[in-house]
């Protein structure tokens, strides 16, 4: 079992690796909303400290629904999803192997350009930390949440509008949480609140969402 | 063994549900058009004016009942959805996709009428206040569900997907009413949280409830001939759709 799940892993990863645009794509993304906010707001250093956790998080939600898209589509469009929904191991197992994947390469690079784009908006090293952590623990949540999404709109016209649509609203706690550690450790109130709730979403997430992912990958490719 | 006196099941057909909710549309309108006209009469010349809020606080009676269904009506469609996936049954992947355009429209109605609420009240429209927020999600989630059903054609798994989107809603509802509610209590002060619940006098609590009760019988009514709508066009090739006298004629 464990096994599928690396093959899995390797598989998705080596095909990213052949096709290093999709990953420069929603890298790209992320940078330029989060460098669009000082433009549209004017580069007062006071306000952009105030609003880079909200700006960066939310610029991060918003790239990891671009990626979504393709996350079963290729798979779908060249049967390769009917052969894992036959394979003997549980399906959930090859969705996990396949959204870690997606995470690695679409959210992990997001993580480590964000407190890059933190000094831009002149956060404190210790809130530059939080932001990191935060986004380390919030992303593959989003990745998971998204995966239901991914597998629920597999193959509609207008899928990828769609799966905002659906995702969005689920994802708002990662984000609350999320923004709101780097908020209150700014504010000086103590991060490790919003950090254990992520952890907890976390968790939640990793052992429902590939369950429900799968389900929805039957109902879709039927 | 076996000794009930209604056979449930017999009803998730769609050939015989449809009579059915035929004869119960009529009923519920009654209930509802009695029950939200006795109200409206309550609401505006019975209960008494507020001391503190004046006249303008009689939105509640509209407000608080559609507030109220449109959280209730998402929990009947994850019962629905959740019945639907376990026992395979085409109607209750109707019956979800009936309730909810009410469902939403219900929504909008306690975002609507709270809006109006709160700008004699709060002095404004809106405030990113917990409530507000959730209900405003919850508005989503239900956009969600009508656009997901809206694009997929194939009505078999339309009704899964949606149940599935249901479902996982529901798990996350009670996650993002707590997450709203610390986000908004860490950073901001509880400058907005009406406190009427005691302070209410029976005849104002005796109006919501015969509102609110009117509402659900007008959502009850509402959804079944929806179905109704929905059974049709979906068995519309089947034999007893084509003898029914409504469509022969």
């Amino acid at each position: 079992m464990f096994e599928a799940y690396l093959a899995i892993l390797k598989r998705d990863l080596i095909l990213a690796v052949r096709r290093r645009s999709d990953v420069f794509t929603t890298l790209f993304f992320f940078v330029i909303v989060v460098s669009l906010f000082p433009l549209g707001i004017g580069p007062e250093l006071k306000t952009l400290r105030l609003i880079a956790p909200g700006v960066v998080w939310v610029a991060a939600l918003l790239a990891s629904m671009l990626a979504l898209e393709r996350l079963f589509a290729v798979d779908y469009a060249d049967g390769t999803l009917e052969q894992m929904l036959l394979a003997p191991q549980p399906l959930s197992v090859l969705v996990l192997g396949k959204v870690t994947a997606h995470w690695l390469i679409t959210g992990l690079p997001l993580v480590l350009m964000a407190p890059l784009l933190g000094l831009q908006y002149d956060l404190s090293i210790e809130a530059l930390k939080v932001l990191l952590i935060s986004l380390l623990l919030g992303t593959p949540a989003l990745s998971l949440i998204g995966a239901i999404g991914a597998a629920l709109t597999l193959g509609l016209r207008g899928g990828g509008v769609l799966v905002s649509l659906l995702v969005l609203p689920l994802c708002i706690p990662v984000l609350i949480f999320g923004a709101g550690a780097v908020e209150a450790s700014v504010s000086g109130l103590g991060e490790v609140g919003h950090l254990y709730m992520l952890g907890a979403i976390v968790l939640l997430a990793l052992l429902l969402a590939p369950l429900a992912t799968s389900a929805a990958l039957r109902v879709s490719a039927e | 063994m076996n000794s009930r006196l209604i056979n449930w099941f017999k009803f998730s057909s769609p050939a015989s549900f449809y009579p059915l909710a035929g004869k119960m549309v009529p009923v519920f309108t009654l209930i509802a058009v009695m029950l939200i006209g006795v109200g409206l009469y309550m609401s505006f010349f019975v209960a008494p004016t507020d001391y503190k809020q004046g006249e303008g606080y009689r939105i509640i009676f509209v407000h608080v009942p559609a507030a109220w269904l449109s959280m209730f009506i998402y929990l009947v469609m994850a019962f629905w959805a959740a019945l639907g996936l376990v026992f395979n049954t085409r109607l209750s992947g109707m019956m979800a996709s009936s309730l909810a355009p009410t469902g939403a429209m219900f929504t909008f109605i306690a975002l609507w009428t709270g809006a109006f609420w709160g700008k004699p009240m709060w002095g404004t429209w809106w405030v990113w206040d917990a409530r507000l927020t959730s209900e405003l999600i919850l508005l989503f989630l239900y956009l969600g569900f009508i656009a997901l059903q809206g694009a997929i054609d194939d009505s078999r798994r339309s009704d899964r997907a949606g149940a599935l989107l249901i479902l996982v809603g529901v798990v996350n509802i009670p996650i993002i009413h707590y997450s709203v509610k610390w986000w908004n209590t860490l950073h901001q002060g509880a400058s907005v949280s009406v406190t009427q619940g005691s302070s209410m006098s029976s005849i104002m609590l005796w109006t919501m409830l015969i509102m609110a009760l009117g509402f659900w019988a007008y959502a009850i009514a509402v959804a079944l001939s929806r179905v109704r709508s929905i059974i049709l066009e979906r068995e519309r090739d089947t034999t007893w759709v084509s003898e029914l006298a409504e469509v022969r004629r």
